[in-house]
């Protein structure tokens, strides 16, 4: 993938950014939910209420509160929070590192567990392995992530409390980081009393994102290494004599693994959005749970912001994933 | 090789995995409380925005800052970082006494100067505060040694109930200047039993007992909220050990943690009433129709199929703590009087009246499941209605343009009981869902009078004329659940707070 590649695709988020922000602005004027109603207490006058839509610059045209937040926007201000009175950005960027690492450690174990999986039903085809990873992603398809999340919080919450099944660390820990990525910092400083609590905190609603995620890897590349294992360069390797392990590992997953990474970068997209409802389920304190907050307040500066935010993401793990079929696929590379 | 992974492997493993739970953190610690709490705080400043006058927060808001004037559990109102508080002799004006020798958590001294900058800061419309509705009446202010009196713009014979209420919080001028607005959740600086440690914004807070609070010691040298918004989260933290003390979690766990042996259960009547809101439009424009739609409702059994017996019936927008409660008002179940009514105006179930009834669904326990049992007792004597399920967020919208259907489920929380804020804000103003204009005369007067025993009695009369008219439609008083681990003494509070300070050992 070459530089002026990636400079094109990152010039075109531009539109695609414009096109989202234009979308999320007119749908939230446009879906039921006034937030002025929804902050103006009992006994207010009408009078109140009218201070406070102009207040809020709600009272202008459409085109014109439009036009406001854009310029505000290209500024780096995505304005005021109406429900919190507070510089939105803070509160997204204060809140989007706890996402983010547990969509990261979601992430590595549907890939772990998913290729895992796919590998071991390919090696073991046509015996119980293979029905067993069957039955699994038909099992963690069907499954929604919320209901798994809450069958974890049942039983190893409850039952076998093994687990803790809220927050993202124990508040009764002395840890004071200067960033929000109390993961990264805990390693960077040595931590690894936090680590292993923080690990312990993400676990429930990381596997919760995780499994319908490996579920869908599993049966991918169990498909695609199938169709590998009929290739020539497959049998080639066979005739030369390299055992079964060998070749699903050495010779055809590489190819197997291009239609899993295009897989995995839409599926992330899904992950990142099912956040919304697990850190709720989970009490953890990422944007997911900001979310929720802001559309049952009707907030639309955090509801923008917010969405502005998984837009940006799921631009650069489209890219990510370009990259990396780009890196797995040559015809890809000089295409 | 070959992979295998037999039988006494995954036993291995198995057996490994209890070794977890060493590491989870129990609640336990005897200096320690921890509490799942249903509601994050939105922030530290306890004025600043619309979140922060959700009634939810108020336990924590307690915690942290004293309000001006406290309130014990019965809704009474108590000495707070004010000892007195009265009228001026012409009751156009409040005089209010500090308490001597209250400290800031940074040492420095409460003084007048910090009331009277907190009230301004109130009634400027400009900090956002979410009351300044009441708040912009205040006037003048003049100090006088620990005594403060402050001018009314206009007259508001609640004034100094609202100063137990909504964003009534005494905050330092000198330490909220010096870290500014966006900067406060950082350096708060409250009066209040409890200091900040830390706090994290849709995680937890951790409060510190304050050595120099005024007031009783606290019984704990740490209190922890964790912000746990699911029920189900919620109970699995009190059921595992993992939290102290929960509420508002479902009355069919309730009743089933309360078994428990580790476990105690508390219920107390709290100040939130669900009803109907009825808006004057047809089918309710026909006075028989509005009383059969009264009559027809079961509440009793509302609250003992749906909510397990947790609630109290109510006739009156006012609950049985509330200043202006009055018993003798009676409605009552009377299934064969609704369908005479309807009969008087040609209804029957073989020709019934139609309407739409709103309801949300989870914004509170079980309001769609009672709105449905309300339209299956309605349907009985012959009232069709249609279901119409909204969020919270467009209820308010419709509520706020005056577009609501006939009939509207909703729930209504007054923590200073006092019939200005049920009655009178339900029957005028923006969110008055019977604009007829015949309730203007009733309660308009009745906002302005300020003679309390005329008022009180004012109130009584609307909401017998409410209920003879069949206007307003109160279903039932809430019953808030509390369930926290044995070894502990909670005193529940009328307005709803559970509060740290309210929770002892033993």
């Amino acid at each position: 993938m070459s530089f002026t590649y990636l400079l094109k695709r990152l010039l075109w988020a531009i539109p695609t950014l414009f096109g989202v922000a234009v979308i999320v602005f007119v749908l939230l004027r446009v879906v039921p939910g006034d937030p002025i109603a929804m902050m103006i207490p009992p006994g207010a006058s009408t009078a109140d209420v009218e201070n406070l839509r102009k207040l809020y610059g709600l009272d202008q045209p459409i085109v014109v509160q439009f036009g406001a937040w854009l310029a505000d926007v290209a500024r780096g201000d995505f304005g005021t929070s109406i429900s919190l009175r507070q510089n939105v950005m803070k509160l997204v960027l204060g809140r989007l590192p706890a996402t983010i690492e547990l969509c990261l450690l979601a992430m590595l174990m549907a890939v772990v567990f998913g290729l895992l999986l796919g590998v071991a039903a390919t090696y073991w085809r046509r015996r119980w392995p293979e029905a067993a990873v069957d039955g699994f992603a038909g099992l963690g398809l069907a499954i929604p992530d919320f209901l798994w999340g809450l069958l974890f919080i049942l039983v190893l919450g409850v039952l076998w409390p093994v687990l803790p099944v809220s927050g993202r660390i124990d508040p009764r820990t002395a840890f004071d980081p200067s960033t929000q990525f109390y993961f990264v910092e805990a390693l960077m400083t040595g931590r690894f009393d936090v680590v292993n609590e923080l690990v312990q905190h993400m676990l429930l609603p990381a596997v919760a994102l995780a499994l319908p995620l490996a579920a869908a890897l599993a049966r991918v590349v169990k498909t695609s290494l199938a169709d590998a294992m009929n290739q020539d360069y497959v049998m080639l390797a066979r005739v030369k004599g390299y055992s079964r392990a060998r070749v699903i590992w050495r010779v055809a997953l590489r190819n197997a693994l291009i239609p899993a990474v295009t897989l995995t970068g839409v599926q992330f997209t899904f992950l990142v959005g099912g956040t919304v409802l697990i850190e709720t389920i989970f009490s953890y304190p990422g944007i997911g749970n900001l979310a929720i907050g802001a559309v049952v307040q009707r907030d639309l500066p955090l509801i923008q912001g917010l969405v502005l935010m998984f837009a940006v993401l799921f631009i650069g793990i489209n890219l990510l994933v370009d990259a990396a079929n780009a890196w797995l696929d040559p015809r890809v590379r000089t295409a | 090789m070959k992979a295998t992974f037999d039988r006494r492997g995954f036993l291995r493993t198995a057996a490994a995995l209890p070794l977890l739970s060493s590491a989870i953190a129990h609640a336990q610690d005897s200096r320690t409380l921890t509490i799942a709490y249903h509601t994050a705080l939105p922030g530290l400043d306890p004025t600043r925005n619309a979140q922060t006058s959700n009634p939810a927060v108020q336990s924590i808001y307690k915690a942290i800052f004293d309000p001006y004037i406290d309130q014990n559990p019965d809704l009474s109102l108590k000495p707070g970082i004010l000892t007195k508080w009265g009228w001026t002799p012409d009751r156009r004006g409040i005089v209010l006494t500090m308490r001597r020798g209250a400290l800031w958590h940074d040492g420095s001294p409460v003084t007048p100067e910090d009331l009277v900058w907190s009230l301004e800061r109130a009634a400027d419309p400009k900090t956002g505060n979410p009351m300044n509705f009441v708040w912009k009446k205040l006037g003048r202010t003049r100090i006088d040694g620990d005594t403060v009196t402050v001018e009314l713009k206009e007259p508001e014979p609640a004034m100094l109930k609202w100063l137990a209420f909504l964003t009534a919080y005494i905050l330092p001028r000198k330490a909220f200047t010096e870290a500014g607005p966006e900067g406060w959740d950082e350096r708060p600086v409250g009066s209040g039993p409890y200091r900040v440690e830390k706090f994290e914004r849709n995680g937890y807070i951790r409060l510190k007992a304050f050595p120099q609070y005024w007031g009783p010691k606290p019984a704990f040298e740490t209190v922890i909220f964790k912000f746990v918004p699911d029920p189900s989260t919620r109970v699995a933290e009190v059921e595992s050990g993992s939290s102290d003390l929960t509420l508002e979690v479902p009355f069919e766990e309730f009743d089933r943690l309360r078994a428990k042996p580790n476990l105690v259960g508390v219920t107390t009547p709290v100040s939130d009433v669900g009803l109907l809101l009825l808006s004057n439009k047809a089918p309710l424009l026909d006075r028989n129709v509005r009383l059969a739609v009264s009559h027809a409702i079961d509440k009793k059994t509302l609250i003992d199929k749906l909510l397990r017996g947790y609630g109290t019936p109510l006739d009156t927008l006012q609950a049985p703590q509330y200043a202006a409660y009055d018993p003798s008002i009676k409605v009552g179940y009377d299934p064969e009087k609704a369908k005479a009514l309807l009969a008087k105006s040609g209804y029957s179930t073989s020709n019934p009246v139609r309407m739409k009834v709103q309801s949300t669904r989870g914004y509170k326990a079980k309001d769609y499941e009672m709105v449905q049992a309300i339209v299956g007792m309605w349907r009985k004597v012959g009232i069709e209605a249609d279901i119409e399920v909204v969020e919270i967020a467009r209820h308010f919208e419709l509520q706020l343009r005056g577009e609501l259907p006939p009939a509207a489920f909703y729930h209504w929380g007054n923590a200073i009981g006092d019939p200005s804020t049920s009655t009178g804000a339900t029957m005028v103003g923006p969110f008055a869902t019977w604009r007829t204009g015949e309730m203007d005369p009733r309660v308009l007067p009745l906002l302005t009078e300020m003679d309390e025993v005329k008022r009180i009695a004012g109130y009584k009369a609307v909401d017998r004329y409410l209920a003879e008219e069949g206007i307003a439609l109160p279903l039932l008083q809430y019953v808030q659940p509390v369930v926290h681990r044995k070894g502990l003494k909670f005193t529940p509070h009328v307005a709803g707070v559970v509060l740290p300070q309210n929770v002892m050992k033993g």
